[in-house]
């Protein structure tokens, strides 16, 4: 500082050359644009490796392997009575429905003239998904008359010539691997040339529930969608007019004291509280003292709740703040009340704020696990709850659970199937932060 | 400046609207407002001067009870209203103020277009059942708020888009429009410049036929030409009440003088 007197004479003040001074206040703010250029890059850097890794991982997950088979349906293993009596049939069991598949395999290698050494039974049982005998017994259950014909089905592929497609099985790997062997991929090679195997697009992904960790190929996310869509509904019908009334009554209403000033504080507060911790208040509450069953989106809803609530409350507080109280007086002046001159004037101009609070909340409830894992959504669901207000007492899953509870299987395809998952909450969010900037632009453009 | 209009000023009604007595305002532990008295004469445009700070503004405003909406704010003495105590427990301020208008320092139209801003008041209050009969109200206060011609064209245009002393002769509409028996102006001309405040003066001088008029003002020229009664306040004591023409050419209290003079304030 002091060395840089004498060397800035007060003669040189001509516009044209830059002083000393100058030189040192703009290389100064040239550097901290730069800092924060660099932190915005290295944000963006790793929004862009994230986004890979997640999108490469998992969109494969959308892509499935299906085989197509005509599967004979005897009458003398179906269905002893003869009478199509529903109880006597379904005293044949899923084992007793995977030697008609395999032999459907059979039938149709034989069909193609495709030869393959060293192939066994077993291996060609095995080459559709574990799950397709139960598929054909639901069926065959479903529709008693088909017993005695021939009929066509398209079953998934086992995981492994799913993954094979998919690049995560090879016909090295598939040596080590006792679930496949590299017959089968040769098999799959020539049903593919044949036309009986087909890769398409992976609807059973959106619409089946969970699967157990030998059938990672019958995988989906349907239950834990509807799970979440329950959820969101109970959070937005319970948490939106209540935190909205209290911050009417706390911002508007209210007398200043200590009391408020304590609520106030509180709420604060609690927007800060681990949610694991509203898990294990959900847990005492809605489960053991209430009676709630587990598993349940009803419970799930409630705790996401009490988890949403600060953050509504503090954005409606912020936004009814931000409406400047010159239009509360000009209502109050010609005679307004107070509740028409907070209805008409202050809720209208504070609703974009309070919607984009609500969808944050909504957001941040829609990915959160934690509290979840407590009240029980981490159960493994297959069947899907049923339509409201029952289902909202049905045991569901969530998405984000279902992600946690797939990245801890072991099969490698389920690494996929969560990769999956994370895409589908990711294109929820956006879609609800996309609704929410599209709702405020209309509540903005409306006067 | 005393001589302006003051000859066509005649009062034209002695009958008192609004009296006061031994009225106290705390803000907490401030005295605001230190035992004053007046009596505010119907169909006549009265002024408080003083000096910032004064009380002036919080006086006006216990007159439709704004100061209710202060937590710490309390008021004592009495206020009549046609010879009704407006702070008894049986008053509703919300009625209280459909019959005492107010206009605010700030041009403050809702962020809603010219007619909603109007119709807003007769619709709360019911004083419209139709369409037809809003329209009327609505065209008659704009009328009588001296903006009808500049916005007859859009009145579904936003309030918010016109300009400041086109924002506040719609606010005055606004006031009138629910059919108010006093209005109270606090510094309407305050945010507006001097060919927007000389429109607002005249609009003030045409209301005089109807309303009683109680404005307070940081320009004692403003308080010369509009007003016929003048009251100056100081640090919260009402000084001096009487006709404009005496307050400016003959003031009795020596503050009064000084104040108008330019010494103090």
């Amino acid at each position: 500082m002091s060395d840089a007197t004498p060397q800035a004479p007060r003669k040189s003040s001509s516009l044209l050359s830059v002083d000393t001074q100058t030189q040192k206040r703009n290389s100064a703010e040239n550097r901290f644009k730069n800092y924060g250029l660099i932190a915005v890059m290295a944000g963006l850097l790793a929004l862009v490796i994230l986004l890979t890794s997640i999108l490469n991982n998992g969109l494969s997950s959308f892509q499935q392997s299906f085989v197509t088979i005509e599967v004979e349906l005897p009458e003398a293993k179906l269905d002893k009575s003869g009478t199509r009596d529903l109880t006597v049939m379904s005293k044949v069991t899923t084992f007793g429905y995977a030697p008609l598949l395999t032999a459907a395999m059979q039938a149709v290698i034989e069909e193609n003239g495709v030869e393959i050494e060293g192939l066994t039974k077993k291996e060609i049982g095995g080459f559709v998904s574990k799950d397709s005998a139960a598929q054909l017994r639901d069926f065959v259950l479903a529709n008693p008359e088909v017993v005695g014909t021939t009929q066509s089905f398209t079953f998934l592929a086992n995981g492994r010539i799913d993954g094979y497609y998919k690049g995560r099985v090879t016909a090295a790997s598939a040596e080590l691997d006792k679930n496949v062997s590299p017959a089968q991929l040769q098999l799959a090679d020539a049903l593919l040339d044949a036309g009986v195997l087909t890769n398409g697009f992976n609807t059973g992904f959106f619409t089946k529930g969970d699967a157990s960790g030998q059938r990672p190929e019958a995988a989906g996310l349907g239950v834990a969608i509807l799970g979440s869509l329950y959820m969101m509904i109970v959070v937005l019908c319970l948490a939106l007019p209540i935190g909205v009334a209290a911050s009417i009554y706390l911002e508007e209403f209210a007398a200043k004291n200590r009391f408020t000033d304590l609520i106030e504080v509180n709420i604060a507060n609690l927007a800060a509280v681990p949610s694991i911790v509203f898990g294990i208040l959900g847990l005492a509450i809605f489960i053991n003292f209430a009676g709630l069953p587990q598993s349940a989106p009803i419970v799930g809803g409630l705790v996401l709740t009490l988890m949403t609530l600060p953050t509504i409350i503090i954005a409606t507080r912020a936004s009814l703040k931000s409406v400047p109280p010159s239009i509360r007086q000009a209502a109050l002046g010609i005679g307004a009340s107070k509740m028409q001159s907070v209805f008409h004037h202050v809720l209208p101009l504070a609703a974009p704020g309070i919607l984009t609070g609500t969808i944050i909340g909504l957001a941040q409830a829609l990915g959160e696990t934690a509290p979840l894992l407590l009240i029980g959504m981490v159960a493994f669901v297959k069947e899907f709850p049923g339509a409201p207000p029952e289902g909202f007492f049905d045991p569901a899953s969530a998405l984000p659970v279902q992600v946690f509870n797939w990245t801890q299987r072991s099969d490698p395809a389920f690494v996929e199937r969560a990769s999956g998952a994370i895409i589908v909450l990711l294109v929820f969010l956006i879609l609800m932060n996309a609704i929410a900037v599209l709702l405020r632009r209309r509540f903005e453009r409306r006067w | 400046m005393n001589n302006m209009l003051m000859s066509e000023k005649k009062l034209e009604t002695t009958q008192t609207k609004i009296s006061a007595k031994d009225v106290n305002v705390y803000y907490g532990d401030t005295h605001a407002i230190k035992d004053v008295n007046v009596e505010i004469p119907e169909k006549t445009v009265t002024a408080f001067i003083g000096p910032s700070g004064c009380g002036k503004s919080t006086f006006l405003r216990c007159i439709n009870r704004m100061n209710d909406t202060i937590d710490v704010c309390r008021v004592t003495g009495d206020i009549l209203l046609d010879a009704e105590d407006i702070y008894d427990k049986r008053v509703d301020p919300v009625q209280l103020r459909a019959k005492v208008g107010m206009v605010f320092q700030k041009p403050n139209p809702f962020p809603k277009s010219i007619y909603d801003n109007v119709a807003y008041g007769p619709r709360i209050h019911g004083l419209a059942k139709t369409k037809a009969e809003i329209d009327e109200i609505v065209e008659k206060s704009l009328r009588r708020g001296a903006i009808w011609d500049e916005v007859k064209d859009r009145l579904h245009a936003p309030g918010t888009g016109l300009s400041g002393g086109q924002q506040q002769r719609l606010c005055i509409a606004r006031a009138v429009a629910t059919e108010p028996e006093v209005l109270l102006m606090d510094e309407p001309c305050s945010a507006l410049d001097p060919i927007a405040t000389a429109q607002v003066e005249e609009l003030i001088d045409d209301l005089r036929s109807r309303y009683s008029v109680v404005i307070v003002t940081h320009s004692m020229q403003q308080a010369a030409r509009v007003s016929q009664k003048t009251a100056f306040f100081h640090l919260g004591n009402l000084v001096e009440f009487g006709d404009t023409s005496d307050i400016f050419t003959n003031p009795s209290d020596s503050r009064t003088e000084s104040y108008i003079t330019g010494r103090i304030g």
